[in-house]
């Protein structure tokens, strides 16, 4: 029990390291103009674009029934005005960033892993490399600035089709005085919280570029290393997601509360 | 050209390359022969620098490859061109972006010279028209014919091909081995040539080296190794399992 827990921990620590190292390897050939454009242009196509229905889906209906359970409790306590702002500031800081990441990982980090592990298993990334092209600069850089970029766009049509949806649902289904509804959700949703959440959309993409990323160019070999890599790939930015989502609340909150 | 200095390689437990030693002068052809799962294709990895020993050293032209770093391996592997044994060709791309990939980093060529380079790397493979088809268009033949162009599109100095005629028909197989002899003598480059094909093994060869136990176990121009009385090469040369079979 021991023995398996040591090695759990140290192939995570490992894990992570190698994670940061290939971050950082990304990071530099940004920084030296080695960023093929035709293949970032491409990823932003198919991480945003792509990406819409599922993202607008899913922040239509969160905020439609974290409206609808708000007003339940509100309710009781005649706050039913107060019911979109509850909505704004969760969808803005929380929910949006993060439901909206959570669907990109099990979209996009699942493509990015099960397409780099079979370049992987089929020699197509030793072949890159026999063509004096590193594939940290060819496949890394143009997925992780991709989502870097889509993923703010993506929230923030989340988080605007969700207030949209929640106010829908106050008005129209549960009767919520449609004026005083919007002035108290604008009263209370501030710019740190949209803020907040953009910063860790821009987090959470790099999460999900580089987990995937790393999941497919060490992935095992054959058919079945690259199914384990591309379900590792969305299980452990998931959770990286949740777990970091905690941390940058706590991080940001007094960070932007002057703002 | 390339040196292999008390090469030492193993996966896990196993060591699969134990104190490899040779040498390859420039222009010439070697193939390196021996049984499946011998280390021919973990020891042509090492040449171009993608596997890194456990110890000993490769030389490209005086240059310790074993110790770069990937960058620095970037700029010596313009030299090389390799032919892998799936092909490995890009199936989001299309022939001719295949074909032309290396010139993707290069300046100062205009899109028109790099399409007739594309064009006449393909006519040298005898492959012509076929630009614009997917790599899962094409028979495993035509596949192996777009990889070599893809290898020789930018005239390196040094190709490697990894068993170039496994999984081909004997027509086909023939068709590889000439263009190999073709490739060689025409653009004067180094060959080395991973192959259990005795008759490829036999045709593109100046010389043999027979990998077994992890180490060269016998080397020597293509008719010293097919005359050779020691049974291990005997044995491998005929083909056979049983080396009876052989003296008899």
């Amino acid at each position: 029990m021991q023995q398996t827990l040591r090695t759990w921990v140290s192939d995570w620590m490992q894990g992570l390291g190698a994670v940061a190292l290939l971050g950082r390897e990304a990071f530099q050939a940004v920084l030296k103009s080695r960023t093929p454009w035709r293949e970032l242009l491409y990823q932003v196509y198919f991480v945003g674009v792509k990406s819409q229905s599922v993202v607008l889906i899913t922040g239509a209906f969160t905020g439609m029934v974290l409206s609808a359970q708000t007003y339940f409790q509100f309710h009781k306590v005649k706050m039913d005005t107060a019911t979109l702002a509850v909505t704004g500031v969760s969808m803005c800081s929380e929910l949006g960033p993060v439901l909206t990441a959570l669907m990109v990982a099990g979209r996009v980090g699942a493509a990015i892993a099960a397409e780099l592990g079979t370049m992987r298993v089929t020699e197509q990334v030793d072949a890159l490399r026999t063509l004096a092209t590193h594939p940290v600069d060819y496949l890394v850089v143009p997925r992780l600035l991709a989502l870097h970029i889509a993923m703010p766009v993506l929230t923030l049509e989340a988080i605007g089709v969700g207030i949209g949806a929640g106010y829908l649902v106050c008005v129209r289904l549960l009767d919520i005085d449609p004026t005083y509804l919007w002035a108290n959700m604008l009263r209370y949703t501030d710019v740190p919280d949209l803020l907040t959440g953009l910063i860790k959309s821009v987090v959470f993409g790099g999460v999900i570029a580089l987990i995937g990323c790393y999941k497919g160019l060490c992935c095992g070999e054959g058919a079945e290393g690259v199914g384990r890599a591309t379900t590792e790939a969305v299980v452990y930015a998931s959770i990286t997601i949740l777990i970091s989502n905690f941390f940058l609340t706590m991080a940001l909150g007094p960070l932007l509360a002057g703002l | 050209m390339i040196e292999v200095c008390q090469l030492r390689k193993g996966f896990g437990t196993q060591t699969v390359l134990d104190r490899v030693d040779f040498s390859i002068e420039k222009g010439e052809s070697v193939v390196i022969i021996g049984r499946s799962g011998c280390g021919k294709s973990v020891l042509l990895k090492h040449l171009i620098g993608l596997l890194m020993p456990d110890a000993g050293e490769v030389k490209v032209e005086g240059q310790v490859i074993s110790r770069m770093s990937e960058r620095e391996l970037l700029r010596v592997r313009s030299k090389f061109g390799m032919l892998f044994q799936g092909s490995a060709l890009f199936d989001s791309m299309t022939v001719a972006e295949n074909v032309g990939f290396a010139f993707r980093n290069r300046t100062g060529l205009s899109p028109s010279e790099v399409r007739r380079r594309v064009t006449e790397a393909l006519e040298m493979v005898d492959l012509r028209g076929i630009e614009e088809k997917r790599p899962s268009e094409l028979s495993g033949g035509m596949k192996k014919r777009v990889g070599l162009a893809r290898a020789i599109v930018y005239q390196p100095e040094i190709l490697l091909y990894d068993e170039p005629t496994t999984g081909l028909d004997p027509i086909v197989s023939d068709s590889i081995d000439q263009l190999i002899i073709r490739v060689r003598d025409r653009l004067r480059v180094t060959s080395v040539v991973v192959t259990h094909d005795m008759r490829s093994a036999r045709r593109v060869g100046h010389r043999i080296l027979m990998l077994h136990g992890g180490r060269i176990y016998a080397g020597g121009s293509p008719q010293e190794i097919f005359a050779s009385p020691d049974p291990v090469v005997r044995q491998f040369v005929a083909g056979v399992s049983d080396l009876k079979t052989v003296d008899s």
